[in-house]
């Protein structure tokens, strides 16, 4: 099967459902002429031209709320948010008009949009440009919000988030734009919502999201070595949450560790811990270990950054944590 | 000739029952929340009817109007029943979303009456959006975008009235400068000279008129109409009026101001100077007036009568459309 990279996943996603469906059309900063700032919308203005494909000002409560307008009246906009952090920007129609709007309404007319968002830390972007903002939403009833770990994953998922009736929170992890994968040609799509078994095993469960799957991955390698067995299940959307993928998971395995690059507290994995405290205590042998990011804000600078996002290393540290408890 | 000078008679004759109807509703839900208990606080729009009735007379029904938390008139004007609107202050199914929203940000899709927001200002991004779409999808159609002078100092003002100079899109901006947000008039709250001259810095025309006057707010309203139709942009149009009761319900007429202040407007009412004037010019009979109000009057307790005559909310509905549907291919596991 060929391998793409996420972005040109992404891409490919964006590009097969504006062919698909001509009331789709993408907005946001630097998309259009420039491609966008991470090269995910390159080469769209060209194929779809500048009544799809559009550059706005600065401003993304406008963005947001635009978006929430234009689907009022039919259309499905595909708006950008340059960066995660600025969701602070756009929070009041995202949380106080996207998400609500349907309810509302009285069920007459939902958001019918997708916010695509690029999050996750790098070691030059500073405080304002990596955060992880998947836990500020996950509270607000009415947004689903989606974050994918693979071009497989991210391309099957945008196109169920742009064909879904509901505002969509759709967050690309910066770091994974260049990783590659292997994605099918023909036609598919990724129902939002059930999350992936990217590893089987049955000593320990590991519920990742975005970058921390692969190191999540790393660590089963090296677990193995060691005689454990680590099962990886990549989240993919925190809201839906599937909750039965885990508890089954845990059922079987008895241990949970959960790894997300969010800082601990506060952070979804919180969520997560209680739907399996409350639902399979039984089956726990040992407490529910959390890795994240320390409480700070995220650093400037290689050296700082390395040491903020959890590594393989911290994964692995927690995975024999739960083996220390008979 | 003026657009105001094409009015027929007939015309003139609705747009003055539109006034007196409007006010009428919002006089009796202000004594019902008083001595009846209602559930929605009324934030009455009494004095500024002139407004709704200048600006949405003769829309399209495609239009889309974006209602302030003050504009109770377009709906009104864009047909919501008064049984509706009513059965909604009742806070009855028969109302806004089943009764789990309020009357007076209720949307009404078929009606092209968009869903507003309890948050101040963030209309103003939605109905751009509106007419972006319209822009988008090559109609003539116009988004009539409401909200007050507090409103004009949200991030959102700018956001979304920058974005739609710049895609010169199809929308008009209707500011009600009724003289206060809340308890703070405008001149604590705005530093600048008027609000209409803002739109130069946006790069399209403001008008600043008597928003209690019928015939102003729709000669300004039809011109700025005509130009988003024809593809010119946006138009914002500052309507001077003034907030007779207090900001809500809760808050007596006289708070934070000078009751003689609130006189000399009385003075402006613009129902008696339409009145007036349509007497003047033989268009409306003295035996009609009697008539309108006692029409109106009895439209206002017949909603009424629907209101405490329909079922309060079902609470096992209380989490119904939170989503739209969707199939199991795009969307599944729980919510919650």
């Amino acid at each position: 099967m060929r391998e793409t990279t996420y972005r040109e996943a992404i891409r490919e996603a964006l590009r097969e459902e504006m062919r698909r469906d001509g009331s789709v059309f993408v907005f946001g900063e630097d998309v259009a002429d420039y491609g966008g700032v991470f090269k995910v919308t390159d080469g769209l203005l060209a194929e779809f031209g500048p009544a799809r494909v559009f550059d706005t000002p600065l401003s993304e409560s406008a963005i947001v709320g635009a978006a929430v307008g234009a689907s009022l009246m039919g259309m499905r906009p595909v708006a950008e948010v340059m960066f995660a952090d600025f969701t602070t920007v756009a929070m009041d129609a995202l949380v106080n008009h996207a998400a609500k709007i349907h309810y509302m309404s009285g069920g007459q007319t939902p958001a019918s949009i997708v916010v695509r968002m690029a999050y996750g830390a790098g070691p030059r972007w500073g405080c304002h440009h990596t955060q992880c903002v998947e836990s500020w939403l996950a509270n607000v009833p009415g947004l689903t919000i989606v974050m994918p770990a693979t071009p497989y994953d991210a391309k099957g998922l945008l196109k169920a988030a742009i064909r879904s009736p509901n505002p969509v929170v759709f967050l690309e992890h910066k770091l994974l734009y260049g990783r590659k994968g292997e994605v099918p040609e023909a036609e598919y799509v990724v129902p939002i919502g059930k999350a992936d078994i990217k590893r089987s095993g049955d000593g320990v469960t590991i519920v990742a999201t975005g970058l921390m799957v692969d190191r999540a991955l790393g660590a089963a390698r090296t677990l193995a070595a060691e005689g454990i067995s680590a099962e990886v299940i990549d989240l993919r959307s925190i809201q839906p949450l599937d909750e039965d993928t885990i508890l089954s998971s845990v059922e079987k395995t008895g241990r949970l560790v959960i790894a997300h690059e969010a800082p601990v507290r506060g952070g979804f994995g919180g969520e997560i811990a209680a739907v399996v405290a409350n639902k399979a205590l039984g089956f726990l042998d040992a407490p529910i270990e959390r890795v994240g990011a320390p409480w700070t804000p995220v650093p400037f600078g290689q050296i700082l950054v390395d040491a903020y996002v959890p590594a393989e290393a911290d994964i692995v540290r927690a995975v024999r944590a739960t083996q220390a408890v008979a | 000739m003026s657009y105001s000078d094409q009015l027929t008679g007939k015309d003139l004759i609705q747009m003055y029952r539109w006034l007196v109807l409007i006010r009428a509703f919002e006089d009796r839900v202000c004594e019902l929340w008083t001595k009846a208990g209602i559930m929605e606080l009324p934030h009455g729009s009494q004095g500024q009817e002139a407004i709704s009735v200048g600006a949405c007379y003769g829309l399209r029904r495609e239009d889309q109007v974006l209602p302030s938390l003050r504009t109770r008139g377009a709906f009104f004007l864009k047909g919501i029943p008064t049984r509706v609107q009513m059965a909604g202050m009742f806070n009855k199914t028969t109302g806004a979303a089943g009764g789990r929203a309020s009357s007076h940000h209720m949307g009404d899709i078929q009606r092209g009456v968009l869903v507003g927001s309890g948050i101040i200002g963030a209309s103003i991004t939605t109905g751009v959006g509106a007419a972006l779409a319209f822009k988008l999808q090559r109609k003539d159609h116009v988004v009539m975008n409401f909200f007050g002078d507090g409103a004009a100092q949200r991030g959102d003002f700018h956001e979304g009235l920058n974005f739609a100079g710049v895609f010169k899109l199809p929308v008009v901006f209707i500011l009600e400068n009724n003289g206060w947000a809340e308890m703070t008039p405008v001149s604590k709250h705005f530093a600048g000279r008027d609000f209409a001259s803002r739109a130069d810095g946006y790069g399209f025309p403001g008008v600043r008129v008597d928003g209690n006057d019928v015939f102003a707010v729709y000669d300004a309203v039809q011109a700025a109409v005509a130009r988003a139709r024809a593809g010119e942009g946006p138009t914002l149009v500052e309507c001077v009026t003034y907030r007779m009761r207090g900001h809500c319900e809760n808050n007596p007429v006289g708070t934070c101001r000078d009751m003689a202040e609130v006189e000399a407007w009385r003075e402006r009412d613009p129902i008696p100077r339409m009145r007036a004037e349509l007497l003047g010019r033989g268009v409306l009979a003295p035996e009609l007036v009697a008539t309108i109000d006692a029409e109106t009057g009895a439209e206002i307790e017949d909603a009424i009568a629907f209101a405490e005559a329909s079922p309060w909310p079902d609470v096992n509905e209380l989490c119904k459309d939170v989503y739209a549907p969707e199939s199991p291919e795009l969307v599944t596991g729980r919510r919650s």
